[in-house]
Formats: structure tokens, C-alpha cells, sequence
């Protein structure tokens, strides 16, 4: 077996880390996060040679070692413990090279050997700024190579260095005073650090994020009278003259007429006040387009595959409840995580190049301001506008918002906003309340309540997480310093890999709550107490060996209100019955738990009407819930009804694809359940409001 | 002298201090030192944040923070 060589991929934000670690590993990596956090850890394996292996850990993208969130310590962890890492790789943009260094010196004092690899030579050649990689290799006291990420230059002469551990050099450059050394010294004897910044560092940061430990090492920092603020302060200057000096010998410069000018230029369009914001309007415009109507084609393809499957595991299974559990749940469940993929893909297209384009750092820009009252963040918006086509992939990328609080409140909204799940029943309903026809003014009644639904929820959204604002506590402070990085052209082979990595995620994540959700809610509704189901059978099995569609129907119909699910409508009637639902209602609020649009499919089985996907069907199954009639003889389906059940799924938390992606996007059960109940306990408030109002 | 925030489109100036620790270790980490050349290149469509450039390279801020911050024009 070959041996292992542990390595750590480290860097700026921006600097070309991902484009390296796809360019070495390929689709040889696993994502997972650092224990314990939601910070993201893609390990990836590559041959140095034919008997040495790299086991590579890509580290979250920092502009120093003094991180904005307490999870990214976790990962310094691999760089300042015992049981870290051999080597570092350390990437730095050339085209901005001092502030990229500074990390580099902060790495390197904790007391590891760390290589420079030197990306983007030529965007900075493009600048009129040259680098001699000797030069700098002699300042820097450490091998330096030039590379490029994106086309792989480089990467044999990165194997080249990292077979060669004779060339590997630690450096130090940055003294701790005399002073802070006995402190530093102190720390050392309980953190078990290599070398006395590494301490200072690690204690600074367990300080600010009252890690564990906290209170030693503040009473540690009272008693040195010691000053984080102020060590921090003068660390960076101290670093920032050591890297001006190195750089300043090893560069040279052309002034060119070229300097920034393409980004320069674009960025006056791109962020001007009318056409900025028109553009930003119509790129937002497309990913909605893209995700709510071009998805239908391929969510159909994977509808109608599963259909057939289906199908065919009926014909080819024996009957009976093994054929009913494998067709009617898993399969069923399968159905419901792989439908899901074609919009995942499509988001995150788009997503992905407008990341890699450079364009993503614009939208939150532009959008800063707007969304900052609500306790969110400029890219917030493109969860937002992506949850008003489906909340699923919207959750998911989240993750480009650094600030863990802003992230969050983002994450909890974001179902708030209508999902093109909510359409068919919102259709469904709209038609019980208005002629298909009627206008209102010159428009179209329709279109107009289905208008207000959408505002309703963008509208609920906001004030939501201007409430949560409040509660979410946040350690760190909100400042919105990023760099706004030039404009590329996008590497293909990194956007598949983040679509790959995005749909895997899904659907070992979240597509395994799913299948288990689907399953129990099969089982809720295909079985029932005591013998209930049994007489129904046997009382149709008399009733006529033809196969009446009709009769059928009828039996189905039957068979769901004897069923658990049907006994749990009767049983939450009470609590319903303000809201103007009956146990009908109430079974379907249950089943919408696999998605929303199984509101309609159950009206269907409720109301035995045979098949519910064509406009036919949704037309028999109006009519009769309009026709409807309670004990007291009056219609069940009243407006105040039916704009309550309208509001009720405006705002309810009724989908297990979602709360399972929450569920692996936070790490823990907490927020999915959070969501939950607030997200219902508003939809029972507001429908019981806006019921008792109307009725 | 002169706030970050005062600046014009395409005024270039030095940066003098920043006048709040918490923010000087965020805004000197990301390069924006004493001494150090900025310019204002874009305002956000709604007035904040705003882009400069910061010796090489483009970074964004608030108006809040960048009201901490003292230039002299050059």
C-alpha cells in the first residue's frame, strides 16, 4: 500500500482553491463538514507517485486566521493540533498578492511547512504586474511555484515539491514580543501548540467566541494585562511590512493602459443605478423563468420514468401488501427526491457560473441595503427569488452567505415564499372562488388572487425574519467587507462538479428522510384500526367481481376515511373546525406533508373522482366540493373556507423535502422544527383570522 | 481631511486611520492599512454599499463602516 501524505489546501476566498482541488482530485473527493459545524470539508485523494498517495483537505476560504465565525476554528484545528496535517499548499492570487500573503505568514508561524503556489499570473500580467517566482521563493524563505489552476499548470511540479520534503522550509514571520512570550508560554503548557503564536492565536479566537476553555485563558490574558485588540492590530502591520518588503523585490511592473479596465468598465453597467438594477432584475427574472417553467420538461421525464416503474413492479409483483408498500411508498418516495432533481441542477447551474463568473458578489452588492432591515443579506435575494419556484435547492444555497446568523434567517423564510407546489392548489381553490373567465377590470380575476397569494408570502417572509432578527443570536458582527473579484470566463468542468456534488448531497441527505417520510405516510393511509379496511374489502369484493371505475373510486374513498390518516382528520377536526375545515380537509393537510400538490390528488381520492392530473379531473373535483354540503346542509366550501385553506397553505409548513434539507443544511433537528411551528402556527393564526373575519 | 464615505466617484486618497478596533483588524486584514491608496469606483444602486479599490484590487463596504475610516485626498 502506498504511503499517505496529509495536505492542506489553504487560501483566500477568490483565489482559485476550488478550480486547484477539482484540477488535482477530480471527482476523487467526498463533502462532508468538520465536526460538529455547517462549515463545508471536501477531502479529495491524488497520486504524488506511484507510491505516495495526498490525501488533500480543502480549508474554507479566509482572509486571516482570525475567522468571522466560531465554526471556521474547527478547521484551523487541522492546521494548529497535534494530529494535523504534514504540508500545506497555500494558493494566492497574483493579481492581489500582498493581501494574500498575509494568511500565508499567519500559516506558516503556526509552525508548518507551507508551499506558494502562485495562481492567476496571468490575469496579473494582464495588470502590468510580473513576479520573479525565484526572487520571491529567496524573500519568502519557502518554495514558491506558478501555476494555473485553471488549466492545470503546474500540477506536476507541485508532485515534484511535495515528493521532495528536503525543499519543505518552516518560517516564522512575525516575533511575539518578549512580553507576550511568557503568556504565550503559559497557554502552551495547556493548548499543546507548536510554537508561541499558534497559542496566542488559538487563545485570541477561543475569547472572542467563548470557546471551551474560556475562562482560563481570559483570567490568563487579565493577569499579562494583555490586549487582544491591540496584538492583533499590530501583528498585521508587523506582516504587512515583512510582505512589502518581499514583494517589493520580486515585482516589476508595465504600466499598461489595461490596468483593471475590463472589470472597471463592467462594473458601471453592471451596478449603475438604473441599468444595474435592471440587469440584476433580469438575471434574478431568468433563474425564476428557469427553475419554475423549464424544469416542468425534465420533472415530467422523471414523473413519468418512475410512473412506468411503478407500473411495471405492480404488474410483476405477486399483490398484496409487500407489491402495495414497494409501488405506493418507496418507489412513490424515490419519485418524490428525484423529481426534485432537474430544478437542483437548474438552480445551481446558475448559481455556479455566476459564482465563477463573478457576478454573485455584485447581487449581494446591489441588493445589501434592501435586504439588511430584515436581518439578511444581499445574497439572500437569490434564495428568496429561487424559494418562489422551490424552497428544496433555494435552502441549499444558503451557502454562500458567509455571516452564519444571516444564513440562517435566510434558510428560515425562505419556504415562506409561494412554491410552484403551492400552484395546483392554489388553482384548485382560486376556481372554487371565481368563474375560470371573470375579470376584474382588464384582468384576469385569476391571475390577480394568484398575484396576491405570491406578495402574501414574499411579504410574510420578510417580516418573518425581521422578527427572527431578534432572536437568532449572532457573535459576530455584521460588516459586509468582501472583495469584489474581476470578471472571468467560467470553468466549465468546475460548474458540473458543483452540480454533481449539489445532486449527490441531496439526495443521500435529504432524499433518505424523504423515502422514510413518504413510507410512514403510505402506511398511514393504506392502513387502519381494528378491522375497518377488511369489511370495506370484503363488502366490495361482494358487491361485484367487474372492475367498475367508479366503484373503485368509491372504495378508495372509503378506505382513506377508514384508514389511520383518516382517523387523524376526525381526531384534529376540533382543532380545525375554526378554521372552517371538516375531517376531509384534515386528511388532506396530513397527506400535503409529502408535498403540497397531494392536496389535490387527495380531494380526488376523497371525493372518488378517477384521476386528478388532467384539467377534466381538477373540473369533476370543483364541482364536487362546490356541491358539498355540511350536516347543517350548508355548503362546506363557503369563500371564508376557501380563502382560509388558500392562507393556511401560504404559510404552512407542509413539506418534508424541505425540513429534511434544513434538517442537513443546519446540522441539527432544531431549526427544521422551529419552522415547523412557526410556519403553521402563523398559517393557523392568520386562516383562523382571516376566516372568522369573512364568515 | 476626509471620511472614506465622502469620497467622489474616482477620488483617489490615503488612507489616514481607522477610527474603531474591531473594525481596524477586519479593514487592515483585507489589505486597507495606513498609507495605503484607495479609490471610489461604484456606489450600489441604492446609495450603500460602496466599492473601492484598494491597491490592487476591488473590495466593498458600508457606508457606516467606511464613515470610520480617515482618508486625505491626494
Amino acid at each position: 500500500m502506498a504511503a499517505e501524505l496529509k495536505i492542506a489546501l489553504a487560501g483566500n476566498p477568490n483565489s482559485g482553491k476550488t478550480s486547484l482541488f477539482n484540477a488535482l482530485t477530480g471527482l476523487n473527493h467526498k463533502v462532508s463538514n468538520f465536526a460538529g459545524t455547517t462549515v463545508e470539508k471536501k477531502t479529495g485523494t491524488f497520486t504524488i507517485s506511484d507510491n505516495l498517495k495526498g490525501i488533500l483537505i480543502d480549508l474554507p476560504g479566509t482572509y486571516s486566521l482570525y475567522p468571522k465565525s466560531a465554526d471556521e476554528l474547527v478547521a484551523h484545528d487541522l492546521l494548529g493540533g497535534e494530529h494535523g496535517v504534514d504540508v500545506v499548499l497555500f494558493i494566492a492570487d497574483a493579481s492581489n498578492l500582498k493581501r494574500n500573503l498575509l494568511l500565508l505568514t499567519q500559516v506558516a508561524d503556526l509552525g508548518l511547512p507551507v508551499i506558494l503556489l502562485l495562481n492567476m499570473v496571468d490575469v496579473a500580467g494582464r495588470r502590468g504586474i510580473f513576479y520573479d517566482v525565484k526572487v520571491l521563493s529567496e524573500q519568502l524563505a519557502i518554495p514558491v511555484i506558478e501555476i494555473n489552476a485553471r488549466n492545470k499548470k503546474g500540477t506536476d511540479q507541485i508532485r515534484q515539491v511535495l515528493l521532495a520534503k528536503a525543499q519543505w522550509r518552516i518560517t516564522s514571520y512575525f516575533t511575539v514580543s518578549p512580553g507576550d512570550k511568557i503568556l504565550a508560554d503559559t497557554i502552551k503548557g495547556v493548548s499543546q501548540k507548536r510554537t508561541a503564536y499558534a497559542a496566542l492565536q488559538s487563545a485570541i479566537n477561543t475569547v472572542t467566541f467563548k470557546g471551551a476553555g474560556f475562562a482560563e485563558i481570559n483570567s490568563m490574558f487579565t493577569a499579562h494585562a494583555f490586549n487582544s485588540n491591540a496584538f492583533q492590530q499590530h501583528e498585521i502591520l508587523e506582516r504587512y511590512k515583512v510582505i512589502d518588503r518581499a514583494t517589493r523585490a520580486a515585482r516589476s511592473e508595465k504600466l499598461t493602459a489595461n490596468n483593471l479596465q475590463l472589470t472597471k468598465k463592467a462594473d458601471r453597467i453592471l451596478t449603475h443605478r438604473i441599468w444595474g438594477l435592471f440587469i440584476f432584475l433580469s438575471v434574478m427574472f431568468l433563474v425564476f423563468q428557469a427553475i419554475f417553467s423549464w424544469s416542468k420538461y425534465p420533472m415530467d421525464w422523471v414523473e413519468h420514468a418512475f410512473a412506468w416503474l411503478a407500473h411495471g413492479t405492480e404488474v410483476l409483483l405477486p399483490a398484496g401488501i409487500l407489491n402495495d408498500l414497494v409501488v405506493h411508498g418507496i418507489i412513490a418516495g424515490l419519485s418524490g427526491v428525484m423529481v426534485f432533481l432537474p430544478q437542483i441542477i437548474i438552480l445551481f447551474a446558475f448559481i455556479a457560473f455566476l459564482e465563477d463568473v463573478g457576478y454573485m458578489a455584485r447581487v449581494g452588492f446591489i441588493m445589501d441595503k434592501v435586504m439588511r432591515p430584515f436581518g439578511m443579506n444581499g445574497k439572500s435575494i437569490v434564495p428568496l427569488i429561487g424559494g418562489m419556484a422551490c424552497a428544496v435547492p433555494s435552502i441549499m444555497a444558503t451557502r454562500s452567505i458567509e455571516s452564519k446568523k444571516e444564513r440562517l434567517l435566510t434558510i428560515l423564510v425562505t419556504p415562506l415564499m409561494s412554491c410552484s407546489a403551492r400552484l395546483p392548489v392554489y388553482t384548485l381553490l382560486i376556481g372554487l372562488l371565481v368563474p375560470d373567465d371573470a375579470m376584474l377590470g382588464p384582468f384576469n380575476y385569476h391571475g390577480i388572487l394568484l398575484m396576491v397569494m405570491y406578495l402574501l408570502g414574499f411579504a410574510a417572509a420578510l417580516f418573518s425574519a425581521a422578527l427572527f432578527k431578534f432572536f437568532v443570536k449572532a457573535r459576530e458582527a455584521s460588516y459586509f467587507i468582501m472583495e469584489l473579484p474581476g470578471y472571468k470566463v467560467p470553468v466549465l468542468k468546475n460548474m458540473f462538479i458543483t452540480l454533481y456534488q449539489k445532486g449527490s448531497a441531496f439526495v443521500w441527505g435529504a432524499g433518505k428522510i424523504i423515502v422514510a417520510v413518504s413510507v410512514i405516510l403510505w402506511a398511514l393511509a393504506s392502513f387502519g384500526p381494528g378491522d375497518e379496511m377488511q369489511q370495506i374489502e370484503a363488502r366490495y369484493a361482494v358487491a361485484g367481481q367487474q372492475s367498475n371505475e367508479h366503484l373503485s373510486a368509491k372504495k378508495n374513498a372509503e378506505k382513506l376515511e377508514a384508514s389511520y390518516a383518516g382517523h387523524f382528520g376526525k381526531m384534529i377536526e376540533p382543532v380545525i373546525k375554526p378554521l372552517g375545515y371538516d375531517w376531509k380537509i384534515g386528511i388532506a393537510l396530513l397527506t400535503s406533508l409529502a408535498a403540497r400538490e397531494v392536496f389535490v390528488g387527495t380531494m380526488s381520492t376523497i371525493y372518488s373522482v378517477g384521476g386528478s392530473d388532467d384539467a377534466a379531473g381538477i373540473d369533476a373535483i370543483r364541482e364536487k366540493m362546490t356541491t358539498e354540503k355540511d350536516a347543517g346542509g350548508k355548503p362546506v366550501y363557503s369563500a371564508a373556507t376557501i380563502i382560509s385553506l388558500m392562507v393556511f397553505y401560504a404559510f404552512a409548513m407542509q413539506c418534508m423535502s424541505t425540513l429534511s434539507v434544513v434538517r442537513t443544511e443546519t446540522k441539527t433537528w432544531k431549526w427544521p422544527l422551529i419552522q415547523f411551528f412557526y410556519m403553521t402556527g402563523l398559517a393557523y393564526l392568520a386562516a383562523w383570522g382571516v376566516y372568522n373575519l369573512l364568515v | 481631511m476626509l471620511k472614506l464615505s465622502q469620497l467622489k466617484y474616482h477620488q483617489t486618497a490615503l488612507v489616514e486611520k481607522v477610527n474603531n478596533e474591531d473594525l481596524a483588524i477586519k479593514l487592515f486584514e483585507m489589505g486597507l492599512l495606513p498609507g495605503i491608496e484607495v479609490e471610489l469606483e461604484n456606489v450600489a444602486p441604492f446609495g450603500d454599499p460602496i466599492a473601492i479599490r484598494v491597491g490592487d484590487y476591488k473590495m466593498c463596504l458600508r457606508l457606516g463602516d467606511a464613515e470610520l475610516v480617515d482618508v486625505n485626498l491626494k
